[in-house]
């Protein structure tokens, strides 16, 4: 009996049974597909979030302040910290340096009011953040020794204040209650990383700090820094590490601020999405062996209906192998059909997830890999095969003698 | 000398049923001449269907040996019974055991498929269906045929391999009077035409007259022989 003998008489008596059969199929369907969506909607939020790290730019590194849990009194970093690590001397692979200091207060125009995120920067931030602007200019050095009370807003703030993105140089708005002129407006970034890149107000950071966000001792609360080129990322980290260790009297002892570059946050980023897929993943392959169970159930059910059957094809001469196959191939052929059909549905579900989040402007792709396909098919052949064996081995041990007597 | 195609020296079978030990057969000494046409007659629990399947290679005996066209069936394993019974043996059955998805072709051909034969199976299938009669119901299916022609399909079954023997269990016992005449008429016809040995198993006395000899079994003995008129 060979293999496509064995593959049609397994089509026909599956055939035979239509509902049945394709209730049986639906099981493993529903588990596949559940496998396929969930993996795609997993690998496709990952990519949504590393793709936005990676929106910052891969020579960025980020200083903070604190080391690890036996680090006591860190001390803060500071506006000398910064002006240390920007000396070409010191760091020659460090391009550019950039303070930071943030804080969410309220913005208000005539009637409107909102909460924006207020962020103390110098004219080196513009280029770090790969900040462009639709109009008007970003803050100048003679802003920041002037302290002037100038901002360039983002286009949320700008819809929101103003509702229009264009003609707003020389506004005026309210930064709790203090007067601020409008120089520019950036290009909108959407959401990112850190919450929305668009609901943001950059001020002077001398103006920030005297007058706004009041930070003890010239305190900042992280530097960015860009390195020359991706290649010496390392390397500038290192050499920052060395500068802030001289500075801060650490050399001996544990750092006390850490250096991240835009890796170690994809890292990160894809570390927690791989761990969100795989439970995704996980629960959607408990319904595929769910559905595993069902073929099983429904393959002794077969069995028992087709004893007499069986015995009267071992009385002409079939082998126990035979029968074995015979039902293998139907349980096999089961959740082959369920894996391909599922494979299909759960596409469709994946495509359908990613039109629902660009309807709702959240920037998630769906993405089906040939992994995602594999796994699912030879999982749910190998459902087929481990749930079939078991009926298809009764089949086979049954007696001639006692199958042929059975009503 | 003789040409046996089936010798029994002492065929035991014992079934345990529970505490009991239930003789079934409990000694036969049996020799069936080639090309011949035999009855085995006796009353239920004398042993009939336990004979029957340990001639037909679907059982083996406790006890006893067994010599089915000159091989030594009593020591098989499952495999090499299987294919006894695929080349040696044909059933006819009285509930004849056909598959009904089939067509009467399929079912005709199933035993050489299992016998690993590739070639000509369909012209062979066709061959055998002709020579009972049913040369223009190949495409039919088991519930598009009446119980003769069921029957006649399960005998074309039995026939497609050149069987050393035929065993035929109550073959008219699902069948009016009629119909039952005319499988009779072709079983005997075949034992007669293509020396087919032919051993039916009945306790129908009618039946059991037109054929050559009778085995009377009782209490898993064969307790007395008689020759038709």
């Amino acid at each position: 009996m060979n293999i496509g003998q064995a593959i049609i008489e397994a089509i026909e008596s599956l055939n035979a049974n239509k509902m049945r059969s394709g209730l049986t199929i639906l099981g493993i369907v529903i588990g596949v597909a559940a496998v396929i969506a969930m993996l795609a909607i997993g690998s496709g939020a990952q990519n949504t979030i590393t793709g936005s790290i990676s929106g910052l730019g891969s020579n960025l590194l980020f200083v903070f302040r604190g080391g690890n849990d036996n680090v006591r009194n860190p001390q803060p970093l500071t506006r000398g910290d910064a002006e240390a690590i920007a000396d070409p001397f010191q760091a020659p692979s460090v391009a550019l340096v950039a303070p930071y200091i943030s804080s969410n207060l309220s913005v208000t125009f005539g009637g409107e009011s909102i909460s924006s995120s207020i962020n103390g920067v110098t004219p080196e931030y513009l280029e770090v953040r790969n900040y462009s602007l639709l109009e008007g200019d970003f803050i100048s050095e003679e802003n920041i020794l002037g302290r002037s009370s100038v901002a360039v807003i983002g286009v949320e703030v700008a819809d929101k204040l103003y509702g229009r993105r264009d003609g707003l140089i020389g506004e005026t708005l309210r930064i709790e209650g203090q007067p601020f002129r409008v120089i520019g407006v950036l290009t909108p970034r959407g959401g990112g990383a850190f919450g929305s890149e668009d609901n943001i107000v950059n001020i002077p950071f001398s103006t920030a700090q005297s007058r706004l966000i009041q930070r003890s001792n010239d305190r900042v609360d992280f530097i960015l820094v860009q390195a020359v080129n991706t290649d010496l990322v390392n390397q500038a980290s290192e050499e920052i590490s060395q500068i802030l260790r001289a500075r801060h009297r650490t050399d001996l002892g544990a750092d006390d601020f850490q250096i991240f570059s835009q890796q170690d946050f994809v890292a990160t980023a894809q570390s927690i999405t791989s761990v969100l897929t795989i439970f995704l993943g996980g629960i959607a392959a408990i319904s595929l062996l769910v559905g595993g169970i069902g073929i099983m159930n429904i393959m002794l059910v077969s069995v028992t209906e087709r004893t007499r059957e069986i015995g009267l094809r071992k009385a002409i001469g079939a082998r126990k192998r035979d029968i074995l196959i015979q039902f293998l191939t139907e349980s096999s052929l089961l959740s082959m059909f369920g894996g391909i059909l599922g494979i299909g549905l759960g596409w469709s579900i994946a495509y359908i997830v990613g039109l629902i989040a660009s309807a709702n402007n959240t920037e998630l792709i769906p993405v089906v890999g040939l992994d995602a396909i594999l796994l699912a098919t030879i999982f749910s052949t190998a459902v087929g095969l481990f749930f079939g064996i078991y009926p298809a081995n009764r089949a086979a041990n049954l007696q001639p003698v006692e199958a042929l007597r059975h009503e | 000398m003789n040409d046996w195609v089936i010798e029994t020296r002492n065929l035991k079978k014992f079934y345990k049923m529970g505490e009991i030990e239930v003789r079934a057969l409990d000694g036969v000494d049996l020799n069936i001449e080639r090309g011949s046409i035999v009855s085995i007659m006796g009353p239920s629990g004398s042993g009939k269907s336990t004979l029957m399947n340990l001639l037909g290679c679907l059982d083996r005996p406790t006890e006893g040996d067994y010599i089915l066209d000159g091989v030594q069936v009593s020591q098989m394993n499952d495999d090499q019974l299987a294919a006894a019974r695929n080349h040696l043996v044909g059933f006819v059955f009285q509930s004849f055991n056909l598959l009904s998805r089939q067509t009467a072709l399929a079912n005709v051909e199933l035993p050489l498929r299992y016998g690993g034969i590739t070639n000509g199976r369909k012209q062979k299938a066709i061959e055998a269906l002709t020579a009972v009669g049913l040369g223009d119901r190949v495409t039919h299916r088991p519930t598009e045929l009446s119980g003769g022609q069921q029957q006649r399909v399960a005998i074309a079954r039995a026939l497609i391999n050149d069987p050393a023997i035929i065993m035929a269990d109550e073959p008219t016992g699902n069948l009016d009077s009629k119909s039952g005449k005319e499988i009779m008429d072709l079983i005997l016809s075949l034992n007669k035409t293509r020396k087919t040995t032919i051993i039916i198993v009945t306790h129908d006395q009618n039946i059991a007259r037109q054929t050559q000899r009778i085995i009377n079994l009782s209490d898993g003995k064969v307790v007395g022989e008689e020759v038709p008129e």
